[in-house]
This record gives C-alpha cells, sequence and structure tokens, in this order.
C-alpha cells in the first residue's frame, strides 16, 4: 500500500532513530525494577487478595521487603527461600504470613538455581492459564471471524452490574470492542483495588473480580451474537505491570499501555513509567492482548495541525520499545486522532492524510483511531455531523480499532441511546462507503500526498532530535503534549530501584527464554 | 412578553425530546413514550420514530407542543456583561491600573480527567484562534493540569499568591461536579483565602448564574475564550483596588 508516494528511506531512518532512542532506555530499564514489577511477579505466582485493612497482599509482601530486606534482589528470592525454609504451600505460607506466623525476611536465602526449582510450579500453574486464554480467544476469534474495522465504546457507570447492562446493550447494537472506563484517579493509586465494585467516579475500578464479571457477561453476549467481544482495561498509571498481568489472567484483549502517557498526562515519574511498561509490555505480548498507545491524547492538548508530526513520532517510538517487549505488530494498537478545528479549511483532507499517514507506515498494525472530542461542543447535532465525517475517514483510510464518537461527548459520560445512535453512525458510513478505499487514489503531489509527506519529514527530524538529546532531555524540553517532565519529578519515583547483581525476577525470566525460543 | 417555542409558527410551541425506555419496543412501550411526553406536559404528542437500542432499550423521538407560555418580563438572571476587550487591550490595563504581574492559577480539579476547558483558556496556543493566558504580557498563568485535588490547589495558590484562581469542570457524572465546586469554596473560606481570590468556574455546564449560587466569582460556560476570562478578572481586580 502506497497511496501516499511515501518516501522510503525517511520512513527507515525514522525507525532507526526510534530505535536508537527506545535502546538508550532500554540498558537503563534493565537495570531497574520497581515496586510494581515485584508486585506483578507475585501476582503471577498466584498470590492475590488482601488484609483486613484492605491492603492487596502483594503490597504488604513487596512494602515488607523494601522496608526491612534488600528489595534490589528482587522478590523471587525472597519468597522462593521462605517457602523452602517454611516448606509451606504459597497459599498456605500467604494465609500464615498474614497472621504473623511466618517471616518472608529472616529465612536463609538461596541460589537462583533453587528459587526457580521452587516456584516453577506456581509460575507454570499460572502462566498456563495465561496460555490457555490466549489459546481460547484464537479460536473464537478463528471460528467467528474478524470485522475489517473494531467498532469501540466505552462504558463508565462506575457500578460493573450497571456496566454490565449498558455493555451487553451495546454489543447486541454492533460494537465489537467494550472498554470499562477507570474510575478516574485509579492510575495514580500505587496499588490494584479488589473485589467486585458498584461505586466509582466518571468510571469503574479496574479490579481483576470487576474484569472477570464483564469478561463473563461479554462471553455470554458473543455467544448469542456469534462475535468475539473484545474487553479493553487500562493500564496507564502507577500499576501498568499488575494489571497486565490481572488482565493477562481474566482474558482481557486490549489494553490502553503507552510508554509515555503516564508521566506526559499522569505526572508519573518517566524513570518508573519505563521500567512499568517494558514488564507490562513483556505479559501483553505473552497473552495476546492488544496494546492502545495514547498519541491521541497529544492532539486534545496541543493544535493538531501544529503538533501532527509529534504523533508519528511518538508512534515509531512506541513501535521501537514494543519490539523491544516482543510483542508483534498484530498487538501495536498505535494511537492517532481525529482532533482537527473542523472549521479548519479543508481540515477533512489534513484527517485523510494524517490517517492514511499511519494506516502506510504501520500497514500491519491495528491502529486505534479516536474520534473529535476538543471540538465538540454541546450542540450534538453539530457533533453528530463531525462523527460522521471521523467515522467516513476511517472507512477511507482502513482503520482498524474505531473508538466511536459520542454526540454528548462535551456534556456528560454517554447515555445509551448517544452509544446507540454512534454505533448506528458508524455502521451506516461502513456499509454505505464500504468498496470506496479500494477506488480512491490520490493525485499525484495533491493535497493530501503533500501534507502527508510534510507530517512524515517533520516527524523525522524529531526523532533525529530526540536521539541525539535523549529521551529524558525531551521530555524535560515539553516536546510532547507541551508538558515539560523532569527525571526525578513526578510519582512514584520511590518504587524505583537499581537491581542488585543477584537481582532475579522468575516471571520475566520465563517470559524472556519463552521469546527466545519462539 | 409571552413566549412559547417556535416551530414554524408563532406560539405553535413545538419542541422535539428524544429518550430510551428500558423496555423491549413494542406497541405498549410507544404507547408509555407517548404517556412520558404527555407527562412532561406537552399537548398531541407524536412519536415520529421508535426503534430497538439494544434488546432490552428502545428509543423514541417525539414531538410535541408545549401548552404553557412564558412570561419574559419575570424572568431574572445575573448576567455576565460580555463586553470582552481584546488581548492588548487586557495587557495595556494590567500595566497602567495593575502596575504589576496578575496571577491565574488554573486546574482541573477532582475527579475529572479532562484539561480541554482549562487548556483552551490557559495554555499559549489557546482555543480556535484566541490565544490563552500564557501568552498575556502581565499575567503569570499556572495551568496544574488534571485531578487536582481541591486541597494541592488551594495549597498551590496560596505558594504562587494568586489574585485568580480557575477551576475548570468538563465532563461530569451524577452531578459530581457541583460537590467539587462547593467543597472548594469551603476549604478557601476555612484557610482565610476567600476574600484574596478572584474565584472562577468554567465548563460545559457551567452558568455565571450558577456560579454565583455556589459562591463564586463568576462563571463561563461553553463558547467562552481566554479575553473573556481576563477581561472580566482584570476589571474585578481594578475595581477591588480601587475600594
Amino acid at each position: 500500500m502506497n497511496k501516499l508516494k511515501l518516501n522510503q528511506k525517511i520512513i527507515q531512518s525514522s525507525r532507526q532513530y526510534a530505535k536508537k532512542i527506545a535502546k538508550d532506555i532500554q540498558a537503563f530499564i534493565d537495570r531497574h525494577s520497581t515496586v510494581s514489577v515485584e508486585r506483578t511477579v507475585l501476582r503471577l505466582l498466584g498470590i492475590d487478595g488482601v488484609d483486613q485493612f484492605d491492603v492487596p497482599i502483594v503490597n504488604r509482601m513487596v512494602d515488607d521487603v523494601l522496608e526491612h530486606g534488600d528489595i534490589r534482589k528482587g522478590i523471587s528470592i525472597y519468597i522462593a527461600s521462605a517457602l523452602n525454609a517454611s516448606q509451606l504451600s504459597l497459599d498456605e505460607f500467604t494465609k500464615q504470613y498474614l497472621n504473623h506466623q511466618v517471616s518472608l525476611l529472616d529465612n536463609q536465602l538461596i541460589e537462583k538455581d533453587q528459587v526457580k526449582e521452587v516456584l516453577k510450579p506456581y509460575v507454570d500453574t499460572q502462566l498456563g492459564i495465561i496460555k490457555s486464554n490466549r489459546k481460547y480467544r484464537d479460536n473464537l476469534l478463528e471460528k467467528y471471524g474478524e470485522s475489517k474495522t473494531e467498532l469501540y465504546v466505552i462504558v463508565a457507570t462506575g457500578n460493573i452490574d450497571e456496566d454490565v447492562i449498558q455493555a451487553k446493550a451495546a454489543a447486541r447494537a454492533g460494537a465489537d470492542i467494550v472498554a470499562v472506563i477507570r474510575s478516574t484517579g485509579q492510575s495514580l493509586l500505587d496499588y490494584v483495588p479488589y473485589g467486585k465494585t458498584t461505586e466509582g467516579f466518571g468510571g469503574t475500578y479496574a479490579t481483576q473480580e470487576n474484569f472477570r464479571i464483564m469478561r463473563k457477561a461479554l462471553d455470554e453476549v458473543g455467544q448469542e451474537e456469534k462475535r468475539y467481544i473484545k474487553l479493553v482495561n487500562y493500564a496507564s498509571g502507577l500499576c501498568m505491570p499488575e494489571i497486565a498481568a490481572m488482565g493477562a489472567l481474566e482474558r482481557l484483549d486490549v489494553l490502553l499501555n503507552d510508554s509515555m502517557y503516564g508521566i506526559i498526562f499522569r505526572d508519573i515519574n518517566m524513570k518508573r513509567t519505563f521500567i512499568d511498561q517494558y514488564f507490562s509490555r513483556l505479559i501483553n505480548a505473552y497473552s495476546g492482548i492488544i496494546i492502545n498507545t495514547g498519541e491521541d491524547n497529544y492532539l486534545t492538548t496541543s493544535d493538531a495541525v501544529l503538533e501532527a508530526h509529534t504523533v508519528t513520532a511518538s508512534q515509531f517510538i512506541n513501535e521501537a520499545f514494543a519490539i523491544e517487549a516482543h510483542l508483534p505488530e498484530k498487538l501495536m494498537g498505535l494511537g492517532h486522532a481525529f482532533e482537527i478545528n473542523p472549521n479548519v479549511e479543508d481540515s477533512f483532507l489534513l484527517e485523510i492524510a494524517h490517517a492514511q499517514l499511519a494506516r502506510e507506515l504501520f500497514p500491519n498494525a491495528p491502529l486505534k483511531y479516536m474520534p473529535p472530542t476538543k471540538h465538540i461542543n454541546g450542540n450534538i447535532f453539530r457533533a453528530y455531523q463531525q462523527n460522521a465525517m471521523f467515522n467516513m475517514v476511517t472507512t477511507l483510510t482502513n482503520q482498524k480499532i474505531h473508538l466511536l464518537g459520542m454526540m454528548t461527548e462535551a456534556i456528560h459520560t454517554p447515555f445509551i441511546s448517544d452509544r446507540y445512535l454512534a454505533i448506528k453512525n458508524a455502521q451506516m458510513v461502513q456499509n454505505s462507503m464500504k468498496s470506496l478505499v479500494d477506488d480512491i487514489s490520490f493525485k499525484e503531489d495533491g493535497f493530501i500526498q503533500t501534507r502527508a509527506k510534510l507530517v512524515l519529514d517533520k516527524a523525522h527530524e524529531l526523532l533525529k532530535e530526540i536521539a541525539e538529546d535523549g529521551m529524558f532531555n525531551t521530555l524535560a524540553k515539553g516536546i510532547f503534549a507541551e508538558t515539560k517532565r523532569t527525571e526525578t519529578g513526578g510519582k512514584g519515583l520511590s518504587g524505583v530501584f537499581e537491581q542488585s547483581d543477584d537481582y532475579m525476577n522468575v516471571i520475566s525470566d520465563q517470559l524472556e527464554a519463552y521469546f527466545d525460543e519462539n | 412578553m409571552k413566549i412559547k417555542p417556535y416551530g414554524d409558527t408563532l406560539n405553535d410551541g413545538a419542541v422535539q425530546v428524544s429518550f430510551t425506555l428500558p423496555i423491549p419496543l413494542s406497541a405498549k412501550a410507544v404507547q408509555a413514550a407517548k404517556e412520558v411526553a404527555k407527562s412532561m406536559g406537552l399537548t398531541d404528542p407524536s412519536v415520529v420514530h421508535s426503534e430497538v437500542a439494544g434488546d432490552q432499550f428502545s428509543f423514541f423521538v417525539v414531538y410535541g407542543a408545549v401548552k404553557t407560555s412564558i412570561d419574559l418580563d419575570k424572568i431574572k438572571v445575573v448576567e455576565l456583561q460580555k463586553t470582552s476587550k481584546t488581548k492588548k487591550e487586557i495587557e495595556q490595563l494590567i500595566e497602567e491600573k495593575l502596575k504589576r504581574d496578575i496571577v491565574f492559577v488554573g486546574a482541573s480539579t477532582g475527579t475529572d480527567a479532562h484539561t480541554v476547558g482549562i487548556d483552551a483558556i490557559m495554555n499559549m496556543k489557546g482555543f480556535d484562534g484566541h490565544y490563552g493566558l500564557e501568552r498575556y504580557l502581565g499575567i503569570k498563568a499556572i495551568n496544574l493540569g488534571s485531578q487536582v485535588s481541591n486541597e494541592e490547589f488551594v495549597r498551590i495558590a496560596r505558594e504562587e499568591k494568586a489574585d485568580v484562581l480557575l477551576v475548570s469542570q468538563t465532563v461530569t457524572q451524577k452531578e459530581v461536579h457541583l460537590k467539587n465546586l462547593i467543597e472548594l469554596v469551603e476549604l478557601l473560606e476555612s484557610e482565610g483565602m476567600r476574600k484574596d481570590v478572584l474565584l472562577i468556574a468554567g465548563g460545559a455546564r457551567i452558568t455565571h448564574e450558577l456560579a454565583k449560587e455556589l459562591g463564586y466569582d463568576a462563571g463561563f460556560g461553553p463558547g467562552s475564550y481566554a479575553e473573556d476570562v481576563a477581561s472580566f478578572a482584570i476589571e474585578e481586580l481594578i475595581k477591588r483596588k480601587g475600594e
């Protein structure tokens, strides 16, 4: 596909710069870990649940080592040594640990080989569950097939039971993907809430139990509709890898997982985010979960015409980080958005140029295309028209994950009818314009080709600059979304630590071994 | 003067409404939709469209007419005088009358994660061709972004010696934005800071009247730009300085 007649040399060079950027950061990542990474290890050994004060057990254990042990060795060694000394099963040990009958710390630390051996049955069990989840999904997708463009809607009632009702209604109306928006502020919690929840603000807490409830509901409606309905949640935040692990265990299909979103938009420390995103993506890769990156957010803050190249540059960087974490292209849901002011002359052509550019740069990626939000106002009729234009661009440029715009975007979380009308809007466009994309070619050196070329050139320049400056400096300069972040600023830095020489992470060792073989 | 909604004839009172009922579509559901319209006081409601919206829901578009007319003379609203000055005029006023930098601290407070509104007013580029406060000479604009707690907001306002506080509430659910706005006023009062700052609310569901009711100095709804907010704030500061 080369409708834009893009210069392949510029594309290759952009990828080289992005690779250098990611490799520089990866060298840092490989020497560090975080409390969230360590908690994830415990989750993937099978530890779940909370203590009497609702503190997750994984937090209790990691904090215990952080305060009284040497967390730089990693949690794997401590838990394995404790099991070895007590000769208890993990379940039994956890129970006794909560009752203060056994200690995680006062044990002879065992050698790496022994750690691996002691934890093997637990690692095998949990990774086995994830593997069978992946197989189950693959089978259903094979059986039912997938739409060329998948309609993605959001539910956000705060109450998981109410979410289920709305999600089922949306799936029956034609939605292929359902996301449960998280309760706002959850991304800044340094723990994952536990159990079923029926109260939240602007969304519903991401908990493993809520994942399970929604998964079951979507499987039910999928069976009736003879379609596989994908479930989405959000990993970005202070608990990225933990949510990736929970999502893998409960067969989520898509996770919002951006290498920089937390840094820029949630003021989470950059070191913390880069380390966490790597481990979370490693888990995503193993579990076959599509990541969705957050480039669209740049355009809600910055001007969508002037800053279009930052989206492209960030897509290249997210791709490079994804490659480091063994994610195949088919799991790279790189993001972009339809956010140009519709009053700008030829804005529709600009949108086509940007969307087609993303499509051609990442031909095998399930691109996530976000609807207009910034220039939507309370005039719901105008908004409906904007969304129709957005739907057309998706159809004309073959986007894959199509997040539906709501005509009440600027007013409230969607009513059930808003969501329904949005689905019907998209379906009409998809159906009536189905084959138009095959009949379209762009005029040589015309408006669209020229615009795409310009954006790519600017992205290439920017990537060159970042590769020279380094990612940390770039974020400090506020290149993305005009937001400046420093290396030592932001939330979560205290949870970052350098690995000791004898550091061990049984899960990442196992996953890396798997990817080396496959 | 008495008025009614205008469809295509004066005083026809024509309105359109659309809604969903939590029952499957049936003749009974259509009748129920009609009854809903009647209970709203609409005469001759006509359900012009109905369809299944998911399994257990039905969607309706209904037209009808309102019976009663509204007496315009009896309506009193607190209206912000929209005599917006230009960026240049505002900068000039600051220089001549206030003779110092004016500090605006803004945030999307509480659980609201949307910064579209506060960014449009404060950030350099502004919105729709209207530059944001950051670009104004004589204005120090500090945009704290989203999900800022009221406590944090007040703390930074104090640190920065803020003259004007801008609070944005973009998307709301179950009226949580009201609770949040009220909390901020109470917090400022208990900290003894309320009288030292101009407190301004903005957002899709904010009106000047609502803001005044909640104890704010002003409220700006949809379609407001940086110069609207700055005009009000600077004129008010000059007024207060004179007192």
